[in-house]
């Protein structure tokens, strides 16, 4: 299974659409294809479809957070300084952008080959989480991706029934995301520790010293 | 005064029934009878429910304690036996059975989870231990608790309804009218369960949080 190789497959099958290789530089090398969300259902049907590649099975839908982040970095430039030129080394910060993505794991149970990792990406983690569903490609995707609406926010486009699965209706949170703050029940924590005990301490202070 | 229940004498009783002649109280009679006889409430919450199974089944066998009944009405039910892990979903379901079942009742809580959210405590969909809602009568401790604790448990049920009095102060709460038989149902809020607890029954006990993290002899 080479993935350059199926990457131009699907170029050369889906026309327009734009996949990209993100390599997983860990030693197990499972690297993924990012698909864009204008393209997806048509480059998922053809992976299930394609005679030579027949991925007729989703084992696994989930998500990832990714917050956005200040990544510093050191330009030299030349300035004029004190009438002299001289190279100045400056200090600037570029804000990364968060988004939130999903991975899909596939397999041909046909072919025996696999696993696939497909990804898509929304364009940010709060408002532009608009994604296509993948359910009416693959059924087994049905509940997954619910798990992924409810715990991560994603709206899936075309999802026959986009509840939540492990909160009720009236939840407002997307407890998986990393900024999420659960609720102050740590009134009674007999063995607190690190987070916990950081935790229990800030409610006492809060309720007055109990 | 208080009126004694149990008036016969221990050794005057004793001595009767060896000539044959059997002397009994309403008390002891009225326990009894629901002692032998605690019809569990027919539901499972995780995998603590295996190990309930397992129990009414033949090795282990529950019905020599007279609790094989297992009802699938709450109006049927003495007992509920919180087997396993309670989300803040199914928190209200589990609240609202225990409403509708009927007066004596008894809970036991079973496994960690049951207790106080056990290995899932920190989660975002666990609640925190049942007792925060409802009444519990015994704890067994256990991830899960084997077929031979939730039979301990029983026996400690037992000993404890053959120890309730029917009158005075003490009396369990289905004798007393101005107690409670229905615990408030907690609602789905936007964040949490509303409310995050009973306070009428369980206040959080004092821990002191200045030793947390040292060991018996307060050092880390």
């Amino acid at each position: 299974m080479n993935l350059e190789a199926i990457k131009s497959e699907i170029e050369a099958n889906v026309p327009g659409c734009r996949l990209e290789l993100v390599a997983n530089p860990s030693p197990s090398g499972q690297h993924s294809l990012l698909l864009d969300g204008e393209h997806a259902v048509a480059v998922a049907t053809y992976l299930r479809d394609a005679a030579g590649l027949r991925f007729d099975f989703c084992s696994n839908v989930t998500g990832i957070d990714w917050p956005g982040k200040e990544v510093s970095q050191t330009a030299t430039a030349r300035k004029i300084v004190d009438g002299l030129e001289q190279e100045v080394e400056e200090v600037g910060t570029t804000a990364i952008p968060g988004y939130l993505d999903v991975v899909y794991h596939l397999y041909s149970v046909e072919k025996k080959h696999g696993p696939l990792v497909l990804r898509m990406r929304t364009q940010d983690r709060h408002s532009g989480v608009h994604l296509p569903s993948l359910t009416p490609v693959w059924r087994s995707a049905e509940l997954q991706e619910r798990e992924v609406f409810d715990l991560f926010g994603v709206f899936f486009e075309g999802h026959p029934d986009l509840r939540r699965l492990l909160m009720w209706p009236g939840f407002v949170d997307h407890p998986m995301l990393k900024d999420y703050v659960d609720p102050d029940d740590y009134e009674y924590e007999p063995t607190a520790h690190d987070v916990v005990l950081r935790r229990v301490n800030q409610h006492r202070s809060e309720a007055g010293g109990r | 005064m208080e009126p004694r229940i149990s008036g016969v004498d221990e050794t005057l009783k004793n001595e009767l029934s060896k000539q044959g002649i059997l002397t009994t109280t309403l008390q002891e009679l009225y326990n009894w009878g629901r002692t032998s006889s605690i019809w569990p409430l027919n539901f499972g919450l995780a995998c603590c429910a295996i190990e309930m199974i397992a129990t009414t089944m033949a090795r282990y066998d529950l019905a020599r304690f007279g609790a094989e009944v297992f009802r699938p009405s709450p109006r049927q039910a003495d007992l509920m036996i919180v087997a396993g892990t309670v989300t803040k979903k199914m928190a209200p379901q589990v609240v609202r059975l225990y409403n509708q079942m009927p007066e004596p009742k008894y809970v036991i809580s079973m496994g960690a989870c049951a207790i106080s959210g056990g290995p899932f405590k920190q989660g975002y969909n666990v609640l925190k231990g049942i007792d925060r809602y409802i009444p519990v009568d015994i704890y067994i401790a256990g991830c899960p608790p084997r077929p031979e604790a939730l039979i301990d448990a029983f026996m400690e049920l037992q000993k404890k309804i053959d120890a309730q009095q029917l009158t005075g102060e003490n009396r369990p709460r289905h004798l007393s009218a101005d107690q409670p038989s229905e615990f408030t149902v907690p609602r789905f809020g936007e964040h949490d369960l509303e409310p995050t607890r009973n306070p009428a029954i369980w206040k959080p006990p004092l821990v002191q949080i200045a030793q947390a993290g040292t060991d018996e002899f307060g050092s880390h």
